[in-house]
């Protein structure tokens, strides 16, 4: 990590001074990972119309959390990415064995994923309230070795759209024609599910429960406005994340808000500013 | 354009058949989809399936392309170097496009017929191949469009441009038609009947179209198993399609 700092050291900021406040540093190297993750996943989940899945992944991996504490996990964290996942492989085969709309399978889940996560967390008539620091989310508590964990998985989803962005993209668009191609569609919504989930579990202790989902849906509604191919839209929805997640770090310093949470009216102020240009962008 | 390069198949083919389907039997569940279906399928031929919704049309397709589990045989013959697994091309019925999707052409292409990732910057020559295919259907001019904004019949020139990259021995179009203003259906059924005679394609498509029907040879009518199969004549006067659309062409309307 000295390399880093060294690196910050050189910014003219109360923060970036030698030697003082590391936990600072580290968010923002943090964010520096977490947003190009989000604003890639994002792309594709907006594209997918799956908003409403990913919150419900985001309200799983809570359960997991619960779950893991519960099970006496030093590092729940574990435990809540290992149910992310079975949660995201179980919807998945659910959806495509049985003829439910999609928004009520996900419905189910959801409330399931939530209710069993209150239950776990409160048995025995303990309080909810030391869960509360995951609702909202602490980017400052962010540790070196969990920034290279995230690096490590933002390295994994760069993989994948390198190697499965075609598949992803021509199964979102036109199904049909995906599978007369040769693409399991099943196995492709069973990968990138699992990708997603297991990025949220990941950074909701940093980004907070409450506002992860709207990481996943802004940056990629807001490149919508402007972009006119793929290539834009994915460079589009990468800076957007990247910007709002640099921003919403200094805001919640400067002011004193939650990073999360700034992070997000960034980006809304961002959807919003785009907004009037969607007509122009689309003649 | 009409042309009779191979001799029909009467109780076994003269080796020159391309595809031959027998006594093809597809379930689902408790319900029989196709019961006993057979037909060949000849090179440069052109062959429209109709018959009403839920009759199987779009069961057989799928069990041609191999993505759905059927019971009976489909085999393909080419003329020159015997059975082979055959290249289908595949004309989807097709959805109708978010205006604000931002994907193009392009990508749609790359997407489809290429390794390159397709958010990264696409090469000049990916992109010059991308050009000729659609060349090939008149449609270079499209290449930078975004998907929703295309009308349906330069959709369709698109989807077609994939199916023939790279080139097919089996054109399948489902429901080609549909989105498609007369205007657009002229050009297209041209288009079709210039490739099948440039590049020798077999072609199967299917159709509730009137027009359509009026620009093929032979005709399959289906309804889980064949009622009526040859010249379009022979099929258009038979007593099952009078039984089963009679009382629409009476009124003029499309054969539904």
């Amino acid at each position: 990590m000295n390399w880093w700092y060294a690196l910050v050291d050189l910014l003219p900021f109360e923060w970036a001074e030698p030697g003082r406040m590391y936990f600072m540093k580290n968010a923002l190297l943090a964010i520096l990972v977490i947003s190009p993750l989000f604003g890639l996943l994002s792309t594709m989940v907006v594209e997918k119309k799956m908003s409403f899945f990913s919150d419900a992944l985001g309200h799983s991996a809570f359960t997991g959390i619960a779950a893991g504490t519960l099970a006496g996990f030093a590092d729940p964290s574990v435990c809540a990415v290992a149910l992310a996942v079975c949660f995201a492989l179980l919807f998945t085969w659910v959806r495509s064995r049985t003829n439910l709309a999609s928004d009520t399978v996900i419905g189910v889940f959801s409330s399931t994923a939530v209710a069993l996560g209150i239950f776990l967390s409160t048995l025995g008539g303990r309080s909810f309230t030391r869960f509360n620091s995951l609702l909202v989310g602490d980017i400052l508590s962010v540790t070196p070795g969990k920034i290279a964990l995230l690096a490590l998985i933002l390295l994994g989803v760069l993989l994948l759209w390198l190697f499965g962005l075609n598949q992803l993209t021509l199964s979102a668009i036109h199904p049909a024609l995906a599978r007369s191609r040769g693409i399991h569609l099943e196995r492709q919504e069973a990968l990138f599910n699992c990708a997603v989930a297991v990025v949220v579990t990941l950074t909701m202790t940093w980004v907070g429960l409450l506002v992860i989902n709207s990481l996943l849906i802004l940056p990629g509604a807001a490149a919508r406005n402007l972009a006119r191919d793929l290539r834009q839209y994915t460079l589009f929805s990468l800076l957007a994340a990247l910007a709002a997640g640099v921003a919403g770090l200094m805001m919640s310093y400067y002011i004193g808000s939650s990073a999360g949470a700034s992070i997000t009216l960034v980006l809304a102020a961002m959807f919003c500013l785009t907004l009037p240009l969607r007509e122009r962008a689309l003649g | 354009m009409r042309r009779e390069k191979h001799p029909r198949c009467q109780g076994g083919c003269h080796g020159r058949c391309c595809l031959r389907v027998e006594h093809l039997n597809v379930r689902l569940g408790e319900d029989q989809i196709l019961d006993d279906v057979s037909f060949h399928l000849h090179c440069g031929e052109l062959i429209a399936l109709i018959g009403p919704n839920g009759a199987g049309k779009s069961s057989l397709f799928k069990s041609i392309l191999g993505v759905m589990p059927y019971h009976g045989s489909i085999t393909f013959q080419s003329a020159e170097d015997g059975r082979q697994k055959p290249r289908i091309g595949y004309v989807p019925q097709s959805p109708s496009f978010d205006p604000g999707d931002p994907v193009s052409v392009l990508d749609l292409f790359t997407a489809a017929s290429s390794r390159w990732p397709a958010f990264l910057p696409i090469p000049a020559r990916l992109r010059e191949t991308v050009r000729a295919a659609l060349a090939r259907v008149g449609g270079e001019g499209l290449i930078d469009r975004r998907l929703g904004t295309l009308s349906g019949g330069e959709l369709q020139r698109v989807l077609l441009a994939m199916a023939l990259e790279p080139l097919p021995n089996l054109l399948i179009l489902d429901e080609p038609m549909s989105g498609v203003d007369v205007e657009g259906e002229h050009q297209l059924l041209d288009l079709l009947d210039t490739i099948r005679e440039r590049y020798d394609l077999s072609i199967l498509l299917s159709t509730h179209d009137f027009q359509t029907l009026q620009r093929v040879d032979k005709v399959i009518l289906l309804q889980q198993k064949i009622l009526a199969a040859g010249d379009r004549e022979e099929v258009l006067a038979s007593e099952a399609f009078a039984r089963l659309f009679g009382a629409e062409t009476e009124r003029g309307g499309e054969a539904e």
